[in-house]
């Protein structure tokens, strides 16, 4: 399945798109991140990104409707997919089936 | 709210827009409004800026990049055919704007054609020789202690000895030496010749090709000739005379080849060639100084080099011999270097220079008028397609209803004025073969250095001005009509706003009256001041002298046969013509009367003359007396002065009386001052008056016969001067002009480009008022209807008139009021800086001739004016 594995930053973004439900469009997907991470998310690696998702097939945009604020330019809406929704869970799935098989005293003492 | 009102770079948008992928734009575009925003809000307007700009250049990526689209070029080349017709029907419907666009384009390319043929002339010169990109002509620098360093083209017969020894590194080297001119007898006949003594290498480094005769021989002995094929012809009939003889007086030479005539385009020309051995035989071995180191007025050497050759050894070389050679000269220096033989048609000018020389800012000058005329033309066709653009904006907006983008209507506009311009290279190559024809008699020397012939090149060249001219004046045009909105016109034609651009056709305007009014302007006033130098008061008397050339025999028979033609009043002789260009100057020592040594030495100008030069050119003694003594050559003893040499030697303390009695050496001879004149021009205006001497000589047989004639029949009394001349040179035939000629003669380089720039003028007001006429009817054409209804209210027809000439009006005041200033510094500060004396700029003919051009612009426009004025109010409004 080359294509569908999803990177660490596009997981992240993917899961921004999805925690921002209606409102995700590319500047507030930047500032979840921000939040989120605490890291600065600049705009042009999220407009790769996301512009790599949607090629992936991964999300899918559409344009709002025009509003004043952006000097009259409609916004690109972005959603998860279904494989997006299906490459998430896999992602999830796997990093939970790897931390259940790590022995409980592995990690003690490490944090 | 005040927040809104920062917008970012516009340019900065303007590139995004450009590069991105309209998929990705709007919403890209979106984006980085709100990030400056938040900038403009956190960190202020010049930074928000920065990082806007910043963000476009990093937003160029693969992903966001506009593919570059193969259809769309496909578009452009299936709509050619399209394009093509829509243009040629617009030619056929608008007759008045393509005949004012082909006509001006034609006429202005005509120019433009003369100077791509002259430009190519010049620089294919001396191209035939096989191995041009690699001879070299050694030149020569003569520095003087305490004076300006002056550039010889000609060298020293002293350098072409030292080469073969002492200069490694060069292939191969010849000499020429211009000058030889005798009578050549063969068998009954005499001929006299000019021919040019030419070393043994001659024809191997330069490409002359030789119809007959060995060419690695047959300069090598003295006493050969080798002749032209022309000259053969002349000589013999035929050119099949290899081991002939020709006689120069006492002496026989030998033919021993007949070369092809010399190819117009070469700056060695020849009749006839002696051996350079000859020269050397004949005067190399006298020891008289002509292989002297200073001696370098006369020989021209070129050099070539080995393969791979380099110059800098060469330079080295020369160097020393000159370093060797200088330790012989006192107060002075001479230095060689190379000169590449590409260069010397087209490059810097030195003295003694053989063969024709343009300058390079000639061609600069002359490209610049040719280009100045074309950029009228292309000013008339932005203004007048821009003007009519409301007639074609429909076209444009259903192409762009259908799918056309802004840059097929580019091509299509482009593809038409190209068109235009290549229709108007028809006529212009037909004008061009017509101004060909008169710029090679315009002048005898033109003649001389041009042929004008087409080649590949230059027509290549022709069909690259058209298509550059097309598209610069197609330019404004198209990017105009491009930016059309589609939907505004179909909505409402008239919503265009055709008047917009009223300010950019009003500043063309402006421009080509301003260029043709400066034109005029400059012919006027470079006529007048033309006729004012032929009118110069010179200090003596011109008129009615008829100057002979004598051809090196004694004149006195001559003059005895002159002197008995009634109409010959009296006659004189002198070495030379002053004041048309020619100067001959000796280094003097002063003496003060009675002291036995020089106080003072300097350059005086001289003339050798008989006893009646004085009287009858009217030259004023301010003190002493004209000639008394008749000595024998060598002998004389009297010397006339003008006022400027005791001025310059302080001599009497200037007083013309006390300066009677006074000696000058001059070439070792004592001469005493026996008379002062007035200060007369010996020179042209351009040269200040000097001092200037009169020495006595009773014949100059290389000089002139001066003849006052008083004539009223002057044909029949040439033909009797011509018959004593024929008594007294069966060989020659007789050179005789008119002093006043000969001045006429000595500024016809200034009376050249006053007819060129005439020229120029004429075609420039031609444009400018086609242009002019173009959008006076446009205007009224387009205001027919505002004009009936005022009419319809009650207006009267001058009211109306004044209404529409108003603002061209105006326009030509401007153009007046930039154009005269500008010609009134460029003569008084660039153009007539170079004369010592001239008159003044007169105001009559800066302002005649601006007068006329408006004369004729304001009846122009009267004309369209009145016509619309006066329509009858009631047919155009039913119409409507």
């Amino acid at each position: 399945m080359k294509g569908t594995n999803l990177g660490e930053f596009e997981e992240l973004v993917l899961l921004t798109i999805a925690a921002l439900g209606l409102e995700a469009y590319s500047v507030a997907i930047c500032d979840e991140l921000e939040r989120y991470t605490g890291r600065s998310a600049k705009l042009g690696v999220v407009h790769a990104v996301l512009n790599r998702l949607e090629e992936k097939g991964l999300s899918k945009s559409h344009l709002g409707d025009a509003s004043a604020t952006r000097g009259g330019k409609r916004k690109r809406f972005y959603e998860v997919t279904h494989a997006g929704k299906v490459a998430l869970t896999r992602a999830k799935d796997l990093r939970e089936a790897i931390w259940r098989d790590i022995p409980g005293f592995n990690l003690e003492g490490s944090i | 709210m005040k927040k809104h009102d920062h917008q970012p770079p516009g340019w900065a948008t303007g590139l995004l827009r450009w590069y991105c992928r309209p998929r990705l734009l709007e919403d890209l575009e979106g984006d980085l409004y709100e990030y400056f925003i938040r900038n403009v809000r956190d960190k202020g307007l010049r930074y928000a800026q920065l990082i806007y700009f910043l963000d476009v250049i990093k937003f160029m990526r693969p992903y966001t990049i506009r593919k570059i689209d193969p259809f769309h070029f496909l578009t452009h080349f299936m709509m050619i055919g399209s394009y093509f017709k829509t243009s040629r029907r617009n030619l056929v419907r608008n007759k008045l704007f393509s005949f004012i666009n082909i006509v001006g384009l034609a006429v202005s390319m005509s120019v433009g054609l003369l100077v791509i043929a002259i430009v190519n002339d010049l620089r294919s010169y001396d191209d035939f020789h096989r191995n041009h990109d690699n001879i070299y002509r050694i030149i020569t620098h003569n520095h003087p202690e305490g004076q300006p360093t002056a550039d010889f083209a000609s060298s020293s017969g002293r350098v072409a000895q030292r080469l073969r020894s002492d200069v490694p590194g060069i292939a191969d080297f010849t000499i020429i030496r211009n000058g030889f001119s005798g009578d050549a007898q063969v068998g009954q006949n005499t001929f006299p010749l000019e021919a040019t003594w030419a070393g043994q290498s001659f024809f191997k480094i330069l490409t002359f090709p030789l119809v007959a005769g060995d060419p690695s021989t047959a300069l090598k002995e003295p006493y050969s000739l080798v002749l032209t094929e022309k000259t053969a012809l002349k000589l013999f009939g035929n050119t099949n005379i290899v081991g002939q003889t020709v006689r120069f007086d006492t002496l026989d030479y030998q033919v021993t080849g007949v070369a092809k005539d010399v190819p117009h385009l070469s700056h060695i020309r020849f009749d006839a060639l002696i051996s350079y051995a000859t020269a050397d035989a004949l005067y190399g071995k006298k020891g008289d100084g002509f292989n002297n180191w200073d001696n370098m007025w006369s020989n021209y050497i070129y050099i070539t080099l080995p393969k791979g050759g380099s110059l800098v050894g060469v330079q080295r070389a020369l160097d020393q011999i000159s370093k060797e050679e200088n330790r012989a000269l006192q107060h002075r220096k001479i230095t060689l270097s190379l000169q590449p033989f590409n260069d010397i048609a087209l490059g810097r000018k030195l003295s003694n220079n053989m063969g024709p020389r343009t300058e390079p800012a000639t061609l600069w000058i002359l490209g610049g008028l040719a280009f100045v005329i074309i950029l009228s033309a292309c000013f008339n066709y932005t203004n007048l397609s821009v003007a009519r653009s409301l007639r074609r904006s429909r076209e444009v907006g259903v192409r762009k209803i259908i799918g056309a983008r802004g840059s097929h209507v580019l091509g299509q506009f482009m593809t038409e004025s190209v068109l235009i311009s290549l229709l108007a290279l028809l006529f212009s190559f037909a004008l061009y073969l017509l101004l060909r024809k008169e710029f090679l008699a315009i002048d005898p020397h033109v003649a001389k250095i041009f042929t004008l012939d087409l080649s590949l090149r230059s027509v290549l060249c022709f069909i690259a001005l058209a298509v550059f001219t097309g598209l610069a004046a197609g330019f404004l045009p198209a990017v105009f009509f491009s930016k059309i909105n589609a939907l505004s016109v179909m909505k409402d034609a008239s919503g265009i706003r055709i008047f917009r651009h009223i300010g950019m056709r009003r500043v063309l305007i402006v421009a080509q009256y301003a260029l043709s009014l400066i034109f005029i302007a400059t012919t006027l006033v470079g006529y007048s001041q033309y006729k004012g130098f032929l009118n110069f008061d010179l200090g003596f008397n011109t008129e009615n002298i008829l100057n002979i050339k004598l051809r090196g025999a004694d004149a006195a028979a001559l003059k005895k046969d002159l002197a008995e033609i009634p109409e010959v009043k009296q006659l004189s002789q002198s070495s030379m013509v002053p004041s048309v260009g020619s100067m001959y100057g000796f280094d003097v020592k002063y003496y003060p009367a009675g002291a036995a040594l020089p106080v003072d030495s300097g350059l005086v100008w001289v003339n050798t003359v008989d006893e009646n030069y004085v009287p009858i050119h009217k030259h004023q003694l301010v003190a002493g007396s004209n000639f008394v003594l008749r000595p024998e050559k060598g002998n004389e003893s009297e010397l006339i002065v003008n006022q400027q040499v005791l001025k310059r030697f302080n001599i009497g303390g200037r007083d013309p009386q006390k300066a009677l009695g006074h000696v000058i050496e001059v070439d070792g001879q004592k001469l005493t001052i026996v008379g002062v004149m007035r200060d007369f021009h010996y020179g042209t205006v351009e040269n200040k008056i000097e001092p200037v001497m009169f020495r006595y000589s009773k014949s100059e047989p290389q000089g002139y016969l001066n003849l006052l004639i008083s004539s009223t029949d002057l044909a029949s009394t040439m033909a009797k001067i011509e018959t004593a001349w024929k008594r007294f040179d069966k060989v020659h035939p007789i050179n005789a002009t008119f002093y006043d000629e000969q001045i006429e003669e000595a500024y016809s380089g200034f009376s050249m480009m006053v007819k060129i720039i005439g020229f120029l003028a004429f075609l420039a007001i031609c444009i400018a008022s086609l242009g002019l006429f173009g959008m006076v009817v446009f205007t009224t054409e387009t205001k027919l209807k505002e004009i009936s209804i005022r009419k319809v209210l009650g207006a009267s027809e001058p009211g109306l008139v004044y209404l529409l000439c108003r603002g061209f009006i105006t326009l030509l005041a401007i153009a007046a009021l930039i154009a005269l200033p500008v010609t009134y510094l460029l003569f008084d500060k660039i153009l007539l800086t170079r004369f010592a004396y001239h008159q003044p700029i007169g105001l009559a003919e800066l302002l005649g001739g601006t007068l006329v051009v408006m004369l004729l612009a304001v009846v122009m426009i009267g004309s369209q004016t009145a016509k619309a004025a006066r329509s009858n109010p009631a047919k155009v409004l039913k119409s409507e």
